[in-house]
């Protein structure tokens, strides 16, 4: 995402550098084929993007229960979000506070076993894929039942805290510690980010590591005063990718919890709960009001970390 | 005889270390690859991932499925809209990115700056309105809301994909088609696509990877059982069986990641290269 925004900008350099006479004739447009070759975008755009869009947005206003037709009923649906729903209330907050724990130490994981990787050694190529592969696994409905299993009461974490004489909780279906456990479900697929980052250090030249050691700098210096700067743009990067992938994690919460946001509305994610409210009460007007505050404050959350960036990210010289 | 040791041993630390990150990482996988193979009980009772009595019998248990739909449908419906995704995917993102990177037309900056601001579109603001319209035309319990938008090239990031390798081809191959007579449709088709490989396979890749493992869209298009597929069958499996047959459960499990561990041995170097040139997520 945070190359998306760098592109929009680069668009327009693109067009003024298209010199003229340099092989396309000067008025000789390709507006025809253009529009043929653009035709299935534009019919996606406007018909499974733009109209939903709009649609959405005046849904928002209704209520809606698909049997009969939405009727208008103003700002309802979201002052009823903000008074009268503790449960929605309490949906922000759960999914807040797995944000704000995942995010932060998936990246963490994922940049200290960077740092591991990052000098070239044999074998660098498989371990790096074979710390990938749970990203690539991680989302699916199998590898959700695998990671419930694997913290059951009777399961093999519990089991590996017996050889060391401690009796494992129930950790599953204890509202305490469950949305842990979906935390560490999202930190195992730390590879998807470790890779940016690897790419990320292979950018940093040596030659500035090599002066710093010969002016005196350990290994904790160099780290502190060249690495975190120099990688601190792809640490953006990968913040805003993970909070709003985090934001919008369902299949752990659905089915590492108990699908219906339990124990105690302990896994009750945003995006179970507005899959609830839309398609189990079939309340579409309500449902779609959450996701536009939903969008609101991811837009406000990216707006925020893209400002804080001046602050602590340095965009070389 | 210290320097001698400490010599021999300090290389071999990091390769230590990070195997025995692997182990622990990858533990839920070995166990889920080992628990296929044993009898429920042996399951719950026992910490290391090899059976110690093999019971094969897991996989056919399994793949009967529950209430007469085997998981044969569930996987052959899978398939069916991965490589319809795969496909949609691939024309559509390859043909828009020519468009929007290659040709002269009024308009182009503008377009290009809507379809990279869909990047930046949540799916879930799209999720109900979507449902909606699929629903009045009818198309809820089919493949088509699934797989048609991806032959509209919606899916952004792959659109993004395709657009900034196809930038990355030199001009002058354009321009010498253009001398010899090429239009638009030949240069790309001849001269554009063949050099757009890696970027096609990539999009192949991680579209299949993606749909594959896709479970809210399916879950919500998908009603009766002679269409789902395996993610929303697995749920399904687990719901009837309510965690009785762990055995049969993670022979599904494993059946179901099958296709991607192939993938991955396949494809390793590319898709963690796929990775790092354009920073997806997993």
């Amino acid at each position: 995402m945070a190359s998306a925004t760098a592109e929009s900008v680069a668009v327009r350099p693109d067009r003024s550098t298209a010199a003229p006479g340099l092989g396309r004739r000067p008025g000789k447009r390709q507006g025809g084929p253009a529009f043929i070759l653009l035709s299935p975008w534009i019919i996606g755009t406007v018909g499974v993007l733009a109209i939903p869009l709009l649609y959405s947005l005046y849904l928002s206003f209704t209520s809606y229960d698909l049997l009969s037709a939405p009727h208008w009923v103003g700002f309802a649906n979201y002052r009823r979000l903000f008074t009268s729903d503790p449960r929605y209330l309490h949906s922000i907050q759960v999914t807040a506070e797995y944000v704000v724990t995942s995010a932060p130490l998936k990246l963490l994981a994922a940049l200290a076993v960077a740092l591991l990787l990052a000098r070239p050694r044999r074998g660098q190529g498989v371990y790096r894929a074979l710390f990938y592969l749970p990203s690539l696994l991680g989302t699916s409905v199998a590898i959700a039942i695998v990671w419930q299993g694997t913290f059951d009461t009777d399961g093999p974490f519990n089991g590996f805290l017996r050889l060391f004489g401690i009796r494992g909780e129930a950790w599953v279906s204890d509202p305490n510690y469950v949305r842990w456990v979906i935390v560490a479900l999202a930190m195992w697929q730390f590879g998807a980010p470790m890779v940016i980052f690897l790419a990320g250090l292979k950018q940093i030249p040596r030659e500035l590591y090599e002066a710093a050691e010969v002016d005196g700098a350990g290994p904790w210096r160099r780290f502190r005063s060249i690495t975190l700067p120099m990688l601190s743009p792809v640490i953006l990067f990968n913040l805003v990718v993970e909070m709003i992938g985090a934001f919008q994690a369902f299949t752990p919460a659905q089915l590492v919890g108990d699908g219906q946001g339990g124990p105690v509305d302990s896994t009750l994610f945003y995006t179970l709960y507005l899959y609830q409210r839309a398609f189990q009460f079939q309340q579409m007007g309500y449902a779609a009001a959450m996701a536009w505050v939903m969008i609101a404050g991811l837009g406000v959350i990216t707006g925020l970390l893209f400002w804080s960036a001046k602050y602590w990210v340095h965009y070389g010289d | 005889m210290r320097p001698l040791l400490t010599r021999a041993v300090r290389p071999a630390l990091p390769h230590l270390l990070i195997i025995a990150l692997l182990l622990v990482l990858l533990y839920p996988v070995a166990w889920m690859l080992g628990s296929s193979f044993k009898s429920t009980d042996e399951i719950v009772a026992s910490l290391s991932f090899w059976p110690r009595h093999f019971t094969p019998g897991n996989f056919a248990q399994g793949w009967a499925g529950t209430a007469g739909t085997s998981f044969a449908v569930y996987f052959m419906n899978s398939t069916l809209i991965a490589v319809g995704a795969v496909i949609g995917n691939m024309f559509s993102c390859s043909i828009t990115a020519y468009a929007m990177a290659r040709l002269e037309f009024r308009g182009r900056a503008l377009v290009t700056g809507i379809a990279i601001g869909t990047l930046l579109l949540p799916k879930e603001i799209l999720l109900i309105p979507q449902y909606l319209i699929f629903h009045q035309l009818g198309w809820v319990d089919t493949d088509l809301p699934l797989v048609l938008p991806k032959f509209l090239a919606v899916d952004a990031f792959f659109l993004f994909l395709n657009l900034q390798f196809m930038r990355g081809l030199p001009r002058e191959l354009d321009e010498a088609a253009a001398l010899d007579g090429c239009g638009p449709f030949r240069t790309f088709w001849h001269i554009l696509l063949p050099l757009m490989k890696p970027a096609m396979a990539t999009t192949a890749i991680f579209t299949f990877i993606w749909t594959w493992n896709d479970y809210f869209s399916q879950l919500i298009y998908l009603n009766s059982p002679a269409r789902y597929t395996l993610p929303v069958g697995l749920r399904m499996f687990l719901d009837a069986t309510s965690g009785s047959d762990l055995g049969p459960m993670f022979a599904m499990a494993t059946v179901t990641l099958a296709p991607l561990l192939v993938l991955f041995v396949l494809f390793q170097r590319h898709l963690v290269q796929g990775i790092a040139t354009t920073g997806f997520k997993g």
